[in-house]
């Protein structure tokens, strides 16, 4: 066990360092800052002082290896925009974007797990049926539109929740959260909603097909032979086997939720960190699109670190230590 | 003669088809009996409904598939007409099932002890101290070293033979009256095979357990069973006792059975085959089902024949093979 996380601690570390040149080299093709950051009515001087202020009067390699330097010292270069530290601008914005995926992943679980799991265990209910048409839908209608109808029905027309922000926030672990305070959570149900549509049809409809793929296996045909009471054939024998693919998808999908939240957050004005890297992409301000991937790559390489070690918790087949 | 422990008659298995519509009939107005410690040997190639049968008796019948009529009365009590619950009591506890391949039989991700105390604990209300033991000693009574230690394993674990004696184990946990033994050793290497079986033996007949073994392995049959009932295309067609009707076959099914047993005694001779294939339950040939593959068919074979009684015996069949095969 403690071998196998040393060597994914390195094959990590390795992903991490290749991410930093494709980033690097990549964020580098896209354009040149200097255009939108320098008033066109500077004169050449101007212009020369400010490139050697960004350090862009340097090759790109050589660029990169003072990134690289800074990068050890845990330093992402500063904002050409804001003039502040990169890392500390997108970790600001991190609680947003983190309270939005949880309360949106939260959703998507604790309805779509259920419900597929009635879906699965009642396939020719018409109640099933509605449930899974109703997944297809939710799969099919673009967030962006959806996001709008909600803000058209419970916002506009009932006037139920506010359209946009995160409403007031409080102080908790250094960040600040919205969740805490009432109407910062009036203020998160609409966006999180919008979020969860997708992965609760996603967790719906793969916990159906889990559910149908279990079913018929000798364990649980044994299981009802022994005579234990359906409530527990289901919760312990079917689910314990259903979690396995479920984790994979919910801890996949919970990256892809902070990665990608970009259009709710457009949407509902959520201060977060999709709109931050709209923005600054906007602006081609490198060190913070650089800094925001790199913080998304970790983020993936923890979470599959993560869902490994939750396999070997559900599947005992499963060991870190044999050859991966 | 004492009661039997399992009277099974006229059972009808339909899937699909329902309220008043007929569905496919996997089993087809079967009647057996089964006396308390006594092995009945339920013998049928694949597709003949012989282990639909022992789902039946068990009521685990998978959806579509539903007991459409007959009794199974198991002592004194019509199982087919128990409610779930009810029915719940008795798996298990009083009618155990040992299935097939003891590699599918085991759930994958959870521990042997788990597994086993849940199977204490559905029918005893004893705490998980009392259950884990009884779990260890029934591990050690089916031949299981260090069973203590191996209570906390998983099934992927332990070979296939042990695992079949893991799940014979919990089989006989509650000690059942009956046990339906669906094919325990046809996954299972000869040499281990022949283990399990003389377990299975000593411990069914030191508990006075009836056993419904079913098979398509006529040589374990005669090794282990009392009686004998042969299965086609969802038909009885012969039963009675094992030593009779194997020496003495009254069917033409059953004759052909176990002439394409290889012998000794007919060393040199080209084994016989029935000729043809079992058909497909969608498409049964009129009247007798074997009639399509029987070379004694006549034009009275197109009525279904009933169960014509013969001494101890009942064999469905108007031209019954007279004297054995040799």
């Amino acid at each position: 066990m403690v071998t196998s996380i040393i060597r994914r601690l390195f094959q990590a570390l390795f992903v991490v360092l290749a991410m930093t040149v494709i980033v690097f080299i990549g964020v580098s093709v896209i354009g040149n800052p200097v255009d939108i950051l320098i008033n066109p009515d500077a004169n050449q001087v101007e212009r020369a002082r400010v490139i050697a202020h960004y350090g862009l009067d340097e090759p790109l390699w050589k660029q990169y290896f003072i990134f690289l330097r800074g990068l050890a010292q845990g330093d992402f270069g500063d904002s050409f925009v804001y003039g502040r530290p990169a890392l500390g601008l997108i970790l600001e914005r991190l609680p947003a974007t983190l309270e939005l995926a949880i309360a949106a992943l939260g959703i998507a679980i604790v309805v779509g797990l259920p419900l597929g799991l009635y879906a699965g265990l009642y396939p020719s209910r018409i109640s099933s049926r509605t449930i899974m048409t109703g997944s297809i839908l939710g799969f099919s209608l673009p967030t962006f539109w959806v996001g709008l109808m909600l803000i058209m029905i419970f916002s506009v027309e009932l006037g139920w929740l506010p359209t946009n922000g995160r409403g007031p926030t409080l102080e908790f672990l250094g960040g600040q959260w919205s969740f805490l305070t009432s109407d910062g959570l009036r203020h998160l149900l609409l966006p999180a909603l919008n979020l969860a549509l997708f992965k609760t049809s996603l967790i719906l409809r793969l916990t159906r097909a889990g559910v149908q793929e279990v079913l018929p296996q000798d364990y649980i045909k044994f299981a009802r032979a022994k005579g234990l009471r359906e409530r527990r054939v289901i919760a312990v024998h079917v689910l314990k086997n259903l979690m396995i693919p479920v984790v994979t998808i919910v801890g996949l999908e919970f990256g892809s939720l902070i990665a990608f939240s970009v259009v709710t957050e457009s949407i509902f004005a959520w201060p977060g960190m999709g709109k931050l890297i709209i923005d600054s992409i906007n602006l081609l301000d490198r060190p913070v699109i650089v800094a925001y991937l790199m913080i998304m790559v970790l983020l993936f390489v923890v979470l599959n670190f993560v869902i490994d070690i939750c396999y070997t918790i559900l599947d005992p087949r499963v060991r870190l230590d044999s050859k991966a | 003669m004492t009661t039997p422990l399992l009277s099974v008659s006229n059972l009808v298995t339909e899937f699909g088809g329902e309220k008043g519509a007929s569905g496919l009939k996997a089993v087809n107005d079967v009647s057996f009996k089964v006396e308390r410690g006594r092995v009945l040997g339920l013998v049928g190639e694949s597709g003949s409904g012989k282990s639909v049968t022992g789902f039946s008796v068990m009521r685990l019948l998978e959806r579509p598939g539903r007991i459409a009529s007959g009794q199974i009365i198991f002592d004194g009590v019509d199982l087919a007409r128990l409610s779930n619950e009810e029915m719940r009591q008795i798996r298990g506890k009083r009618i155990a099932m040992v299935f097939q391949d003891p590699m599918m039989t085991l759930n994958p991700v959870l521990t042997i002890e788990t597994q086993m105390v849940e199977a204490v604990r559905a029918h005893d209300q004893v705490s998980k101290t009392i259950a884990r033991q009884r779990a260890r000693d029934a591990l050690g009574l089916v031949g299981i070293p260090s069973p203590e230690e191996r209570l906390s394993s998983y099934p992927h674990q332990f070979s296939g033979g042990m695992r079949q004696r893991v799940v014979i184990a919990i089989a006989l946990l509650h000690k059942p009256e009956l046990i339906i033994a669906d094919e325990p050793t046809t996954a299972l290497d000869v040499t281990i095979q022949s283990q399990i079986i003389s377990e299975f033996q000593k411990l069914t007949e030191e508990s006075d357990t009836a056993v419904i073994w079913i098979t398509h392995d006529l040589a374990i049959v005669s090794r282990l069973a009392d009686d004998i009932a042969v299965m086609y295309a969802g038909r009885l067609v012969e039963s009675g006792p094992v030593s009779s009707v194997l020496t003495d076959p009254k069917h033409p099914y059953t004759a052909g059975l176990i002439a394409s047993v290889p012998s000794r005694n007919r060393r040199g001779v080209p084994l016989r085959q029935i000729p043809g294939m079992t058909p497909a339950i969608t498409m049964l040939p009129k009247g007798c089902s074997f009639r399509t593959r029987c070379d004694r068919a006549t034009d009275e074979c197109l009525v279904v024949p009933p169960l014509f009684p013969q001494q101890e015996r009942f064999v469905r069949c108007f031209h019954p093979v007279m004297k054995a095969m040799t």
